[in-house]
């Protein structure tokens, strides 16, 4: 407290009623982070950085768009064309959602990586989970606003999945759509919901996030407290100070990402179709399905994951479950092995293995359904769901008889559902895919009893070099 | 319940991509590919004056402001509106047309579509493959079809120009060539660089800022470098200390 008095002249008047010095202190110049944080560390900061690009460059847009169904589509391009560098304000705003979305999965795989999820940081993960969730909802009604054929036909799917819900389905859709059809209500609630609803939300789930972080403190690739040694002032052993440490570091990953994000926006603002979609050029057309609708590649491993079950209401609510799931994560793994670098051979291969399969989702996603690819969905979409159950699997130490009935319980799940679905004509891929997905888990939960496979290593005191 | 059904039939129908067009796509459509470079200004000039020639009859280009273009293409004021401007048009104007709907509609059995945008949509290669592979065939109300558009309303306006061709299909009906039947008044070397110039002018018009944003993207990419060095260099000094 007495502290605080030293500073004299404005800077002291204001701290004496607006705690703006202690701030910094409690969140920068005092704030201790682990002094091992590897390239993994940076995209934080960089979603932080891309939120306020986007909310920037979202209040320009907002001035010269038009949300109405029959002037948005021309708006967009009035801002392409008319308004000045426009266009370079609305690419940053479409590249910069593609930009988050990448930046986010990058940050969600190194919580999975090093644990960071774990106790005490479970309310950490809960918030980011929803900031997932949050951004999902704000680029899914952004994606409507431009009123091209993609924006309206891509809403007409997800929308449609809500009214894939019992009961009450069919009303819901009528009620997020205002009409019967997506049409200017539809456009102009988006609109309010894209530009003021779902920002303040992520805004403040994002202090949320950040109060939960500064509570407990970073992790780090080692997985160790850095809280446990501290000096005789109570300073972290292993902790420097957020700034300038980190603040300089930070700037040179910034560096960096501008670079890409510039090459993006200023040559291949559209990235082949992926970040802006072709048929997006073209108006809007109740009438006309487009010839392969596809959600932006942010949404399309879940996509994937929604198409690999025939029946919409079971894919839909398969979908769901796959991102529900995130939320349990921190009670799923309980291992008390935060790091990647301490856990077992077999907890890499399972993370691997869950990353190219995600990757592969994606892939499938963007691609228009042809019966291997039906097959290899539904196959890395149960692989996702595997991904987690052996998470929970590799909590502790297994015994013989569990390891046996765990896998033997999934098997007999995933064998029941194929056997109500072979026929004459898919039953080789049926079985090819059975077995590959059999052979996988009996691997990865029998393993353990025969090898040592699972062994974990000692995880250090202090964190390494 | 029957809402609910057309919407569960609705959703099918989107998940499942089923096709009404693709179907209808050749292999040899895609092996026309435009050579376009939208850094050829002459290029680009010589397709705004075919455009205006032969395409802006029914077809407008309604984003397509005149003076953003006369700048662009470096033409001047008094050139453009001497032989670019259309009739009764101020060059602060986009380019839209004079044809009524209906009256295109009577015409031609179907509304010729803006061309702002097409580049952007369907690419420049259909664009240049659409100017490329039309051909003689009785069937139609035009007396010619397309391979890129098979069964299009639009004439072959340029069938003076290119000549005549002849569709050569394998024994599946699959199109496999075109063949010439007639000359026409440009030799085939010329014919194509008129479609790629007409084609170069509509990938322009349909992104003018193409050729704004490479020039620009270069300095800007050049600071974000020297700044990543020095941040990275300040990194460097700040965790000397840090062991």
């Amino acid at each position: 407290m007495s502290e605080k008095n030293q500073t004299a002249g404005v800077i002291g008047w204001i701290d004496e009623r607006l705690p703006i010095l202690s701030f910094v202190r409690n969140h920068l110049t005092h704030y201790y982070t682990p002094k091992n944080f590897n390239f993994w560390y940076f995209f934080g900061s960089l979603a932080f950085l891309i939120l306020f690009l986007q909310i920037f460059t979202g209040i320009f847009l907002a001035m010269h768009y038009k949300p109405d169904a029959k002037l948005a589509f021309d708006s967009v391009e009035f801002i392409m064309r008319d308004v000045n560098l426009g266009w370079l304000i609305r690419y940053m705003h479409s590249t910069g959602a593609s930009a988050f979305f990448i930046v986010v999965y990058l940050h969600m795989f190194r919580a999975l990586m090093y644990g960071s999820f774990k106790k005490p940081r479970e309310l950490i993960w809960l918030f980011g989970v929803f900031i997932y969730l949050a951004l999902m909802a704000e680029a899914f009604m952004g994606y409507l606003l431009p009123w091209g054929q993609m924006s309206y036909w891509g809403a007409q799917v997800i929308i449609n999945l809500f009214t894939t819900i019992p009961f009450i389905g069919p009303e819901l859709g009528i009620w997020i759509r205002g009409d019967f059809a997506i049409s200017d209500p539809t456009l102009t609630r988006f609109f309010a919901l894209h530009i003021v609803a779902v920002p303040m939300v992520i805004l403040l789930l994002v202090i949320l996030h950040l109060s939960a972080l500064h509570t407990v403190g970073s992790n780090n690739p080692d997985g160790v407290e850095i809280k446990k040694h501290k000096d005789e002032n109570g300073i972290p052993l292993d902790g420097i100070p957020f700034h300038p440490y980190y603040t300089v570091k930070d700037f040179v990953g910034i560096g960096v990402f501008l670079f890409l994000f510039a090459l993006t926006v200023f040559f291949v603002p559209e990235m082949g179709g992926y970040f802006l979609e072709h048929a997006n050029f073209i108006p809007a057309n109740p009438l006309v399905t487009p010839e392969h609708i596809a959600p932006v590649w942010y949404f399309t491993p879940f996509y994937s994951i929604l198409r690999a079950i025939p029946d919409p209401a079971y894919g839909a609510l398969a979908m769901a479950l796959s991102i529900v799931v995130l939320f349990f994560l921190p009670w799923i793994d309980s291992n008390p092995i935060k790091s990647i670098r301490y856990r077992s051979m077999l907890f890499k291969i399972n993370l691997f293995v869950f990353v190219i399969g995600f990757l592969i989702l994606g892939y499938l996603g963007v691609k228009a359904p042809n019966p291997l690819y039906n097959a290899l969905a539904l196959r890395f979409s149960e692989m996702y769901f595997i991904f987690f159950a052996l998470l929970y699997f590799y909590s502790v130490n297994r015994s013989n008889l569990f390891s046996y009935a765990f896998s033997g319980v999934i098997i007999f799940l995933i064998a029941v559902y194929d056997l109500s679905r072979i026929s004459s004509d898919n039953y080789t891929m049926v079985l090819v895919g059975l077995a590959s997905v059999v052979l996988f888990l009996l691997f990865m939960t029998l393993s353990p009893l025969y090898s040592n496979l699972n062994k974990e290593k000692e995880v250090p005191e202090r964190v390494t070099e | 319940m029957i809402k609910n059904n057309i919407l569960v039939f609705i959703f099918l129908v989107i998940i499942n991509n089923i096709s009404y067009s693709a179907s209808q796509k050749s292999e040899l459509a895609t092996k026309y590919k435009a050579t376009n470079s939208i850094n050829n200004k002459a290029s680009l000039q010589r397709g705004a004056k075919y455009y205006v020639n032969y395409c802006s009859g029914c077809h407008s280009l309604k984003y397509m402001r005149m003076s953003t273009l006369a700048d662009d293409l470096g033409i001047e004021d008094a050139v453009f509106s001497k032989n670019l401007l259309f009739t009764g048009k101020k060059i602060g104007e986009t380019m839209t047309i004079s044809m009524k709907e209906s009256d295109a509609e009577s015409w031609f059995n179907a509304i010729p579509p803006d061309l702002s945008l097409t580049a952007r949509s369907k690419g420049a290669d259909y664009i240049f493959a659409k100017l490329n592979t039309y051909y003689e065939d009785d069937s139609t109300n035009t007396g010619f079809n397309n391979v890129a558009l098979p069964n299009t309303s639009m004439p072959n306006i340029l069938a003076n120009l290119q000549g005549g061709q002849k569709i050569v299909l394998d024994s599946n009906n699959n199109p496999v060539s075109l063949e010439k039947v007639s000359e026409g008044i440009y030799t085939e070397a010329e014919y194509i660089q008129l479609t790629n110039d007409i084609t170069n002018f509509l990938v322009y018009v349909s992104e003018p800022a193409k050729l704004k944003r490479y020039s620009i993207g270069f300095w800007v990419l050049l600071f974000i470098f020297i700044f990543t060095i020095i941040a990275y260099y300040t990194k460097k000094e700040f965790w000397k200390d840090v062991h």
